[in-house]
C-alpha cells in the first residue's frame, strides 16, 4: 500500500530530474542565442565567418572568428593523428587478440586516461612534454599547437579505443568463424572482416573524439598560448576558441559590451561545431545497430 | 582565477582569527575593522605585504586586498564599496567624475616606481639594445602581421620569426607600455600573446629564443635567470646617451625612460577619518618602503615618502594629474613639489 502511494512521487521526482537537465539544456542555447544576436546586430555574420583577423579586444578591432577556429582544428586534428591509430590499434588488439584476463585488465587501465582532470594534462604539456620536443625540434616555441595537441590526443585515447572495441565486439561471431573456415589469419580476419564490418561504429567513435577534442579547454588554454592567428605551422603560438574564451572570461572586460559579448558568439559556433559532430555520430551508430539486429 | 586565491585565502584566515577570538571568551569584543583594498594587480604585491605585516600587528584588524585592475578598482572606489584602491595610473578624469558624481573623495599618494621591462630569451644572443623607434615600429598597431621577423626590426638580425608577449589590454602595464612607446594607451598591434597572468608571459618567453616581451618590473625581478633584460635607447642626450638598462637605481633615479612610473594607492576621505584606514595608511607610508623593495618594485627616495607622509596627514585632496595619465619622465619629487604649488 505505501510502496503504491510512493510510486507517483517517484515518478514525478524522475520526471523533474530529466526536465531539469533538458531545461539547462535550453536556457544555455538561450542565452548564446540572444548574447550572440546582439553581437551579430553591431557585426556582420560574414565578417565574423570569414575575417582572417581575431583582435576584439584591441583599439584596432577585427572580429573574423577563422584564426580561432583553425585553432582549434590545427590542435584537434593533432590530437586525432596521435588518438586514431594508436586508439584503432589498441581496440584490435583488445577485440581480437588479447586473452580474456588481459583484457579486463587493459581495458580499465586505458580508461583511468580519460578520468585524469585536464588541468594536469595541461601542465603536463607545458612542463614535460613541451620541454621534450624542444630538444627534438630546436625551432619550436614554449607555446605551440603540437604539444596540447599529442597530449589531448593521449587524453581521447580511450573514447576512441573504447568505442571502437565495442563496435568489434558487437560484430557476430559467425563472421569471424566463417573467415576461418575460409582459412583466413587471425590478422586478415581482424582487418579485413571485423574492422570493416565494424566501420560505422569506428566512425562513430572518431567522431566523438573529434567533438571532444574540438570542446577541449584546459590543455589548450594553458600549453597553446594566447595568440590568434592563422596558420597551419603547429611550432608556433595559436589560440583555440576555447582558450579565447576562457581569456575573456578572466580579464576584467565589462559585461554587456561588444568585446564580452564575442564570448557568446564564438560559444554559439562551437557549440554548433560539436552539436554537427554529435549528430553525425548518433546517426552512424545508429545505421550500425540496425545492421546485425 | 590565479588571482583570486589570493583574497579568498585572505579573507578565510582573517574569518578564522576572528572566530578564534570570538571563541576565546572576550564576550564584549566589538566587530572587527575592516579595510578593503581593491584595484592593479602591479600594486597588489606591495598592498598585500603590508596587509599581512599590519594584520600581524593589529590582530583585530582585517584587511582584505583584491585584484580588479586599475580600472576595476576606481569602479568600486567610486562607489565607496572600498576604503584604498590600488593604481598603476593616475585616476582619469571619467573616473574623477563618477568619483565627484558620488561623493567620493580621495588623497592621492604616490608610493612606489613600476618598470616596465622589455625582455627576452637568455638564448637570443644577437639582441643588445632597442631604441624607443624600434619598439614603436614593432608594436604600433600598423605593424600587425607585417613586422613579423627579427631582420625587420633591425637589418643584421636573423631573419627569423619573433614572436611577441605582452600584459593583457585590462591591464596598466599595457595601458603604460602602449602609452609610452606606441604614443596612444591603448594602441598596439594585436597579433602577440597577450595575457593577465605574468607568470604566462615569463613561461612563454623563458622557453622560447625568438620570443620578446614587456613585464612589471617585479616579475623580472623574479624570473632573472630566466629572462634578459633589453636595455632601451630613449634617443634623448637629456637623461644620459645611449642605451639604459632597467635596474633598481636607473629607475629611481628617472633615467630609465620612457618605461619607468610612479604608482599610487588612492584612500579615500571619508574612510581615512576611520581610526584602522589612518592606521593602515601610517603603516604603509612607513613600514611600505622596505616591503616595496622586497616585492620588486622599486622605493621612492626618502624625501619622497617624508612628502608623501606630510601630504596625508594634511588630508589633501584630488588628484594633481588632469589628464589622467602619467607623465613619461617625472619623478616623484618633482611631482610632489609641483602639487605643493597648486
Amino acid at each position: 500500500m505505501r510502496a503504491r502511494s510512493l510510486e507517483p512521487l517517484v515518478e514525478r521526482g524522475l520526471l523533474a530530474c530529466a526536465v531539469l537537465s533538458v531545461a539547462t539544456t535550453v536556457g544555455i542555447i538561450g542565452v548564446l542565442a540572444i548574447e550572440s544576436f546582439e553581437f551579430f546586430r553591431e557585426v556582420s555574420p560574414l565578417a565574423f565567418l570569414f575575417g582572417t583577423e581575431w583582435t576584439p579586444l584591441f583599439a584596432n578591432r577585427r572580429f573574423g572568428v577563422l584564426p580561432l577556429v583553425v585553432g582549434t582544428l590545427l590542435v584537434s586534428a593533432i590530437a586525432m593523428v596521435v588518438a586514431i591509430p594508436m586508439g584503432l590499434l589498441s581496440a584490435i588488439y583488445l577485440s581480437e587478440y588479447a586473452p580474456d584476463g588481459v583484457r579486463r585488465l587493459v581495458k580499465p587501465v586505458l580508461e583511468v586516461l580519460a578520468g585524469v582532470p585536464t588541468v594536469v594534462y595541461g601542465y603536463f604539456a607545458l612542463m614535460f612534454v613541451t620541454p621534450a620536443l624542444q630538444a627534438l625540434l630546436p625551432g619550436l616555441a614554449g607555446f605551440n599547437a603540437l604539444s596540447p595537441g599529442i597530449v589531448m590526443g593521449i587524453m581521447i585515447l580511450p573514447l576512441v579505443s573504447s568505442l571502437s572495441e565495442d563496435a568489434m565486439r558487437a560484430v557476430p561471431r559467425g563472421l569471424r568463424e566463417g573467415a576461418y573456415a575460409l582459412g583466413a589469419t587471425r590478422m586478415q580476419t581482424a582487418l579485413q572482416i571485423v574492422v570493416p564490418a565494424a566501420f560505422s561504429g569506428i566512425t562513430a567513435a572518431f567522431i566523438l573524439a573529434v567533438s571532444r577534442a574540438v570542446g577541449e579547454t584546459m590543455i589548450v588554454a594553458i600549453a597553446a598560448g594566447q595568440q590568434p592567428r592563422l596558420t597551419a605551422n603547429p611550432f608556433v603560438p595559436i589560440e583555440t576558441m576555447t582558450a579565447y574564451i576562457v581569456q575573456v572570461s578572466l580579464g576584467d572586460t565589462p559585461q554587456g559590451t561588444l568585446e564580452y559579448r564575442t564570448i557568446f558568439a564564438v560559444g554559439l559556433l562551437l557549440f554548433l561545431m560539436t552539436l554537427a559532430l554529435n549528430l553525425v555520430s548518433t546517426w552512424l551508430r545508429e545505421r550500425f545497430r540496425e545492421e546485425y539486429a | 582565477m590565479l588571482c583570486a586565491l589570493p583574497l579568498r585565502v585572505f579573507v578565510l584566515a582573517g574569518l578564522v582569527a576572528v572566530s578564534a577570538a570570538c571563541g576565546g571568551g572576550t564576550t564584549t569584543s566589538a566587530p572587527p575593522a575592516l579595510v578593503r583594498l581593491d584595484g592593479s594587480s602591479t600594486v597588489f604585491p606591495v598592498s598585500e605585504a603590508v596587509a599581512e605585516e599590519f594584520q600581524r600587528a593589529n590582530p583585530n584588524v582585517r584587511v582584505t586586498v583584491g585584484i580588479s585592475g586599475t580600472g576595476g578598482g576606481f569602479q568600486k572606489f567610486c562607489r565607496a564599496e572600498t576604503d584604498i584602491s590600488n593604481a598603476s595610473r593616475p585616476i582619469r578624469p571619467v573616473e574623477l567624475e563618477a568619483c565627484a558624481k558620488a561623493g567620493v573623495r580621495f588623497i592621492e599618494l604616490p608610493i612606489a616606481y613600476d618598470g616596465i621591462v622589455i625582455v627576452v630569451n637568455p638564448k637570443a644572443s644577437w639582441i643588445d639594445h632597442l631604441t624607443v623607434a624600434e619598439l614603436r615600429a614593432l608594436w604600433a598597431p600598423e605593424a600587425q602581421g607585417r613586422v613579423t621577423r627579427w631582420s625587420q626590426v633591425r637589418p643584421g638580425w636573423p631573419d627569423r620569426e619573433i614572436r611577441l608577449f605582452g600584459a593583457g589590454v585590462d591591464s596598466g602595464t599595457y595601458d603604460y607600455f602602449t602609452e609610452a612607446i606606441v604614443g596612444q594607451s591603448g594602441a598596439s598591434r594585436g597579433d602577440f600573446t597577450s595575457s593577465e597572468d605574468d607568470n604566462v608571459l615569463v613561461q612563454g618567453i623563458s622557453s622560447d629564443e625568438l620570443a620578446l616581451g614587456f613585464l612589471p618590473f617585479a616579475y623580472f625581478e623574479e624570473n632573472r635567470e630566466r629572462l634578459r633584460a633589453v636595455p632601451v635607447d630613449d634617443g634623448r642626450a637629456d637623461n644620459g646617451d645611449g642605451p639604459v638598462d632597467a635596474t633598481l637605481e636607473t629607475i629611481r633615479t628617472g633615467r630609465y625612460q620612457p618605461l619607468s612610473r610612479p604608482v599610487f594607492i588612492y584612500v579615500a576621505e571619508a574612510s581615512a577619518a576611520r581610526p584602522e584606514v589612518e592606521a593602515f595608511v601610517d603603516f604603509y607610508l612607513t613600514q611600505g618602503p622596505a616591503l616595496v623593495s622586497e616585492v620588486g618594485e622599486v622605493p621612492l627616495g626618502d624625501e619622497g615618502y617624508a612628502l608623501v607622509r606630510s601630504h596625508f596627514a594634511a588630508r589633501r585632496l584630488g588628484t594633481i594629474f588632469e589628464s589622467g595619465v602619467s607623465q613619461v619622465g617625472i619623478t616623484i619629487e618633482q611631482l610632489l613639489t609641483r602639487e605643493r604649488l597648486q
